[in-house]
């Protein structure tokens, strides 16, 4: 499950909206094959459990996850940890209560804080609000068939901080990142056209991703690649909690009205074979 | 015109005679549901099913979503993800209203280019062709209000932009806008306006689908040759027609089953595959998304509404004759509603005597290149209004308007049509061996 397909797809044209293009950059998309892709594509509970360690430790420093109950953490379907785990784990955060007018120790029914930092953006659907690339050349082609979207993006943006390219000033505030096209860009980079000449762009937020940032409970080695895999995993889960709910729930429709359909068809056929005889030919 | 010939309703026990002399409530949804169809329709005349069971869908996941969600700028987004993580089956029911309006669209689509191309709208059925645009107006409108109340980046920019068209209008332009508003910005007063329409409007549309019906049933249905259903005598009718149940209801049924295959694995598979993904990011009036699109059903008249700008000689022209009142942007707005109404003025545009697309040679090719047309506008409504992009979204207007205004009137008069047969039952034959017993 973790073989690099190492396929570099550009974001093209957005087809819907919420690309970049229009400015003319563009942001590198590694695809990964995650667990939960396709109809029949289900989380993995080890991974979720392994990416809520790497967005405890290291994203929730900054990042929040406003619109997630804490007490999810034990659904299934989700990272199903024990209720007393997660109320550990809830014990951990502090909240506001407004009818005590004071902080006081979460408990699973609060929320995940929100981000400490002004510009930290929440994480809760960043796996759904940064899916916004329907390439190739907005046909969307990709998201149909290769199942690219947020998780993908979240993984190639953590691993997408690289040596800011020759053309760059020195003083260029930001790290360079790959898959950011959101960030500022330097004029010495663009061609005589006004087009980018290296994906990506400077990124305010520093790489928070090196490898060894965690370590693992199941034994797992905490590689830069893993760990991006396992936190765009969470964060997919964060955004879409009841994915799997919905993937049964469609194929139950699926099959069912499939059934229906074949004895709707086989109704019709009868009902009309007096009228229509047999077909000439 | 009275309708075609066909058994009514007869009470026969005590009861039901009892209610019939006071409320004839059993004859007519037996007249409804019996009426004589033509006996040779395809399957695009399922449509008209299929957007009645949409209708229905949308009102029943509309009014339990209406339960949980709040109209208010600061909770209408966190009420949303309420209803995705919290209520039971919610975020199910949220996605099948999501999808369930592009099923709508497609289905309105479909509908509508069946119409164009069998002549549906042609007389006597006029009034059955305006009122199925007014319903499609009112989709619209109704599906652009619905897009806000999620209160994402796309729901506030998209309300901008579109509210920003009627202020476009000379003159009245701004307190118009303000008034639709209800004040100088998208806010609070518009959310709120908006989510009381979007729940209002499905109502008057389904009054209307009511009235689309009756006027429909009172012409009769067109069908794939144009040729009407006798009406000399009962038993010609007959001949030609068949009863709505069960064979059509069931045919409808079956279509619809298939379609609701797919509708549920794309709900259940890819439910945000048509959305936005910007609409995810709540609501901020000082962030501007970089590419800022309606959803796909909007494409084709979003293109039309782009196509004008200054460098277009006929905005120049336009503007110079008019003392700069119709500038750019008020053209463009003129355009979109007049692509639509240009389509509702199809019946009196339409020269030719024959009724059907079957039998009229170019006339054929013509329409063939509108579907393209309509899809390449819809296409270039997503891209970047840059480069090719303008002049293509400009040709493609032309040619919309050119089918309504030149090509449908000059078509009755140089095109000669190929004859039709002279009955449905005819054609019916034509495919089938004749019928061995009647059904009934």
């Amino acid at each position: 499950m973790f073989k690099k397909t190492g396929i570099a797809a550009l974001t093209a044209l957005s087809l819907t909206g919420g690309g970049a293009w229009a400015a003319g950059a563009e942001g590198v998309v590694v695809d990964r094959d995650f667990s939960f892709e396709g109809p029949f594509g289900a989380f993995d509970q080890t991974q979720l459990q392994r990416g809520l360690k790497v967005y405890t430790q290291v994203c929730s420093a900054c990042h929040g996850l406003q619109y997630v109950p804490l007490r999810t953490l034990g659904d299934e379907g989700g990272p199903n940890l024990p209720a007393d785990q997660v109320r550990a784990y809830a014990a951990q955060y502090e909240v506001y209560d407004e009818e005590e007018d004071d902080f006081r120790t979460a408990t699973p029914t609060d929320h995940f804080p929100m981000s400490n930092l002004e510009n930290a953006p929440d994480m809760s659907l960043m796996a759904k609000k940064r899916a916004g690339f329907h390439g190739p050349y907005g046909t969307g082609l990709n998201q149909l068939f290769k199942g690219m979207g947020g998780p993908e993006y979240i993984y190639s943006l953590m691993v997408g901080y690289e040596d800011p390219p020759a053309c760059a000033p020195d003083d260029m505030e930001g790290s360079y990142n790959v898959s950011f096209t959101a960030g500022g860009f330097p004029e010495e980079c663009k061609d005589e056209n006004g087009y980018n000449t290296v994906p990506g762009s400077w990124i305010n937020m520093g790489q928070p991703l090196w490898g060894d940032d965690v370590e693992y409970d199941d034994g797992t080695v905490a590689t830069l690649e893993q760990q991006a895999e396992d936190v765009s995993a969470f964060l997919m889960w964060t955004a879409e909690p009841k994915m799997m709910a919905r993937k049964n729930a469609g194929l139950t429709g699926v099959v069912f009205l499939t059934v229906l359909s074949v004895l709707l068809y086989l109704t019709n056929k009868r009902i009309w074979a007096p009228v229509k005889g047999k077909k000439n030919s | 015109m009275s309708g075609i010939p066909h058994d009514h309703y007869e009470p026969t026990t005590g009861r039901q005679k009892w209610l019939h002399s006071r409320l004839p409530i059993a004859g007519l949804l037996y007249d409804t549901i019996m009426i004589p169809t033509p006996k040779n329709l395809n399957f695009m005349w399922i449509w008209g099913i299929v957007l009645t069971f949409c209708l229905a869908l949308q009102i029943i996941t509309g009014i339990v979503l209406v339960m949980h969600y709040t109209p208010h700028v600061d909770m209408a987004f966190a009420s949303i993800e309420h209803i995705m993580r919290n209520v039971n089956g919610g975020h199910f029911i949220r996605y099948l209203h999501m999808n369930g309006a592009s099923l709508f669209f497609v289905a309105v689509y479909l509908h509508i280019f069946r119409g164009l191309y069998y002549g549906s709208y042609k007389a006597p059925r006029e009034v059955t062709w305006i009122i199925g645009m007014l319903i499609y107006l009112l989709m619209m409108a109704t599906a652009f209000m619905g897009y806000v109340l999620p209160w994402g980046q796309m729901s506030f920019w998209g309300a901008t932009v579109i509210t920003g068209l009627f202020g476009a209008i000379p003159f009245i332009g701004e307190s118009l806008q303000m008034w639709l508003l209800g004040g100088p910005a998208v806010d609070n007063a518009t959310l709120t306006r908006f989510f009381s329409l979007h729940y209002l409007l499905p109502f008057v549309i389904a009054a209307l689908v009511a009235l689309h019906i009756w006027a429909f049933h009172t012409t009769g249905n067109n069908n794939p040759t144009g040729v009407e259903v006798r009406r000399t005598s009962k038993a010609d009718a007959q001949k030609d027609t068949l009863p709505f149940w069960p064979y059509f209801v069931i045919k409808d049924l079956f279509a619809l089953a298939v379609i609701m295959v797919v509708f549920f694995a794309v709900v259940g598979f890819m439910p945000n595959y048509l959305g936005h993904a910007d609409n995810y990011i709540e609501a901020d009036p000082l962030v501007t998304p970089s590419h800022i699109v309606p959803e796909w059903y909007f494409l084709p008249f979003y293109a039309i509404l782009r196509a004008f700008d200054d460098t277009v000689w006929v905005v120049q022209f336009t503007s110079f004759i008019t003392g700069g009142i119709i500038d750019a942007k008020f053209f463009g707005v003129l355009a979109m509603f007049g692509s639509i109404a240009v389509m509702a003025l199809a019946p009196w545009l339409d020269t030719s005597s024959v009724r059907s697309g079957r039998y009229r040679p170019m006339f054929k090719w013509w329409f063939a290149i509108l579907v393209v047309d309509f899809m390449v506008l819809m296409w270039v409504g997503a891209m970047p209004a840059e480069g090719i992009y303008p002049v293509i979204a400009l040709i493609g207007t032309a040619y919309w308007f050119a089918y309504f205004l030149v090509i449908l009137p000059l078509l009755g008069v140089i095109e000669k049509p190929e004859s039709a047969p002279v009955t449905i039952e005819e054609d019916f034959a034509a495919s089938h061996a004749p019928s061995q017993a009647p059904a009934e």
